[in-house]
């Protein structure tokens, strides 16, 4: 049964952060036993309290052979000795192992913690970067409109000047063409004058020019004589 | 004047022993519950004692100490 009356997510994600783990276990005494069975007696029968119980416990057990004394407890006693010669020696040795391999791990971790958000700050600044490039873009376009401008204007020139270059041509076509006629007309009117007036000098008139002529030239040589 | 709280969400410390009884009927024997039950105590050892920074002997030790007794328990018929 669903209460949809009941409020979700009302508390933050437990998953994250996960809160670090305590430094220190809790305590136990000879290895065994759990502080708080010590603190548990402390207030009646003081500090000696649960030695005394285990002790008693002990004995019971073995005057009552419910725990039966043979050939495996020698060994157990052999076998714990050893043990706990051993942990004496080389407990702290091997504490400070660990703790190395630990925190061999744990840098590890925080070193590739600090590599990734290194990279994401560095991914933020190179955002925030082109943010600000692209705020440019409004130079960019101006750039491109004036260029596009140009070559409008230059197209439009170049049209202008075909243009001019093509009406100057047919009108030079026209007046070569008048010129010509004129030059043509003009031509043939000396040519047909020239003709007349040839066929209009009759013989008599040519011996009486030619006569003339001789005359002017004998005065002139006359007088260019008289000059000499 | 403190409010109430049912017999059964009291925790064991703080039953009286005349109510054991009733307590110790009232809790969840089923499958299910002797499950949860079970993972909650591992739970609480586990963190109390291995899922730490600095983890002692006392923590394996424990455990090794109560599976001898047990299995002593078991297999001498006599006690």
């Amino acid at each position: 049964v669903l209460h949809t009356t009941r409020p979700l997510h009302t508390t933050q994600q437990s998953l994250a952060p996960v809160p670090p783990l305590p430094e220190k276990g809790g305590e136990v005494r000879h290895g065994l036993i759990p502080e708080e069975f010590f603190q548990f007696l402390y207030p009646k029968t003081g500090v000696t309290g649960p030695y005394m119980l285990g002790t008693g416990l002990l004995l019971y057990l073995l005057s009552k052979e419910i725990y039966v004394v043979n050939h495996e407890t020698a060994a157990a006693a052999c076998i714990l000795t050893v043990i706990v010669y051993a942990i004496k020696k080389f407990g702290p040795n091997v504490a400070a192992f660990a703790d190395k391999l630990n925190e061999e791990k744990m840098a590890s971790a925080l070193a590739m913690k600090n590599d990734t958000i290194q990279t994401l700050q560095t991914a933020i600044e190179e955002e925030k970067k082109e943010q600000w490039r692209a705020e440019g873009r409004s130079y960019l376009f101006d750039a491109k409109r004036n260029n596009i401008a140009m070559l409008l204007e230059a197209n439009y020139r170049e049209r202008l000047l075909t243009v001019y270059n093509e009406v100057k041509k047919r009108l030079d076509y026209q007046v070569a063409l008048q010129n010509l006629k004129r030059q043509k007309e003009q031509d043939h009117m000396i040519q047909w004058v020239e003709k007349n007036v040839v066929q209009s000098i009759t013989p008599q008139q040519q011996k009486e020019s030619i006569a003339k002529c001789i005359l002017d030239l004998k005065a002139l040589s006359k007088s260019a004589h008289a000059t000499v | 004047l403190p409010a109430a709280v049912l017999l059964k969400d009291t925790k064991l410390m703080d039953v009286k022993l005349g109510q054991l009884g009733s307590w110790l009927a009232m809790r969840d024997f089923t499958p299910g519950g002797i499950l949860g039950a079970i993972r909650r105590g591992h739970e609480r050892y586990y963190n109390k004692y291995i899922n730490v920074r600095k983890g002692g002997l006392g923590g394996l030790s424990m455990v090794l100490a109560g599976y001898i007794i047990l299995s002593y328990m078991w297999s001498y018929s006599h006690i």
